[in-house]
């Protein structure tokens, strides 16, 4: 008998060991983050995302075991949506004198967001199901999955590109704004919410409460604008 | 603390089955938020717990999504056999909408600025509200 291994045997049993671990990964990526200048690239989501990614691939871990543990910070992000709310309260005022360009930029963005996905993936060669996952990348998961779903995509994979747009929204996406000189708030925060739904948002948050709360929003009426543009846009193209 | 959470878990629940009945194109949190929103407009103010509760949700709403995240590793075959056009569609159409998005709202809200100037000087009187 391994008494080393006995213990690995029991504790991969119980949600105790992946929930640690997912905290104990995003610390790390957090404290490498504040530490080493607060590089975009030194995303804490990326980081701890690439950490247990790997640990499950090296460990031989089903995804489903591991999110036996990570489901209860999972569930955290139904109340946490909701709670955005707060932020939203806070800066009604500013976001009621912004209504219009707000609507006008969410539309603009969405329709961006779906024809580039779109053309993109068809010039490089994607099979159609492989364009019709992507093309609704920028809503936030549950709708984007639907939205493939309705025109022949794979869901599954729809969801993990879905993330992978927020991870890459997030990382890149501050520099980019800063680097075009948009550094008025609001503007920064529906672009975040808008590309990159609530990992944009989780990013945005960190920003100030005005990009927070314009972010949210953004990501909700994005999920509303690509519902009612996607459908639209694959019909006038098939 | 728990009278603030099970508000927001309420609201969260009343959205789920709202999407559940009407197929509203939302999820369900979302609806969730705006029924919060209204419930703090209704009342005029923010119950302080639930600023509190919900403060600390959003204070580390980035490691919420590290669990979905990890489910990069359900389709590393998927991710590799189409490496090239789903690698392309991560990053140039997501940079182009935040470009697009922050350029639009940055040149609506100036151009709104511009036009609501004279009278927005004159109505308030040199109240420096920022704009």
């Amino acid at each position: 008998m391994k008494p080393i291994e006995d213990i690995w045997v029991y504790l991969a049993t119980t949600p105790l060991l992946h929930l640690t671990l997912t905290l104990v990964a995003y610390s790390i990526g957090e404290t490498l983050y504040e530490r080493l200048g607060r590089l975009p690239i030194l995303n804490p989501v990326l980081l701890a995302v690439i950490a247990l990614a790997g640990l499950l691939i090296a460990t031989d871990t089903s995804y489903a075991a591991y999110f036996e543990g990570a489901q209860f910070v999972h569930f955290l992000l139904g109340p946490a949506t909701v709670a955005l709310a707060i932020p939203l309260y806070r800066q009604i005022e500013r976001v009621r004198k912004s209504a219009l360009p707000l609507v006008a930029a969410i539309c603009a963005g969405s329709t961006t967001a779906i024809a580039s996905a779109l053309v993109l993936t068809w010039v490089a060669g994607a099979d159609l199901p492989i364009i019709a996952t992507v093309t609704p990348k920028s809503a936030t998961t549950p709708v984007a999955m639907a939205i493939a779903e309705g025109i022949g995509g794979l869901p599954s994979l729809t969801a993990v590109m879905v993330i992978l747009t927020g991870i890459v929204g997030a990382t890149l996406g501050p520099p980019l704004l800063s680097l075009m000189r948009v550094t008025d708030e609001a503007a920064r925060g529906v672009a975040l919410g808008t590309a990159s739904h609530g990992i944009g948002t989780a990013r945005a948050m960190a920003g100030s409460d005005i990009q927070g709360a314009f972010s949210g929003l953004a990501m909700g009426l994005n999920a509303l604008a690509t519902t009612l543009l996607v459908p639209l846009i694959w019909l006038l193209l098939s | 603390m728990l009278h603030a959470l099970t508000i927001i878990l309420l609201c969260q629940l009343a959205g789920e089955i709202l999407v559940a009945f009407t197929g509203l194109p939302f999820p369900g949190p979302v609806i969730g938020m705006i029924l919060l929103l209204g419930i703090f407009l209704v009342r005029g103010s923010m119950n302080a717990q639930i600023e509190r509760v919900g403060g600390a949700l959003l204070s580390h709403l980035s490691l919420l999504f590290v669990p979905a995240g990890v489910g990069v590793v359900t389709h590393l075959a998927a991710l590799q056999a189409d490496a090239l056009p789903l690698g392309m569609a991560l990053v140039v159409p997501t940079l182009l909408t935040i470009a697009v998005t922050g350029f639009t709202m940055l040149w609506l809200e100036r151009w709104r600025a511009g036009q609501a100037e004279p009278t927005a000087t004159d109505m308030t009187g040199g109240s420096d509200e920022a704009d």
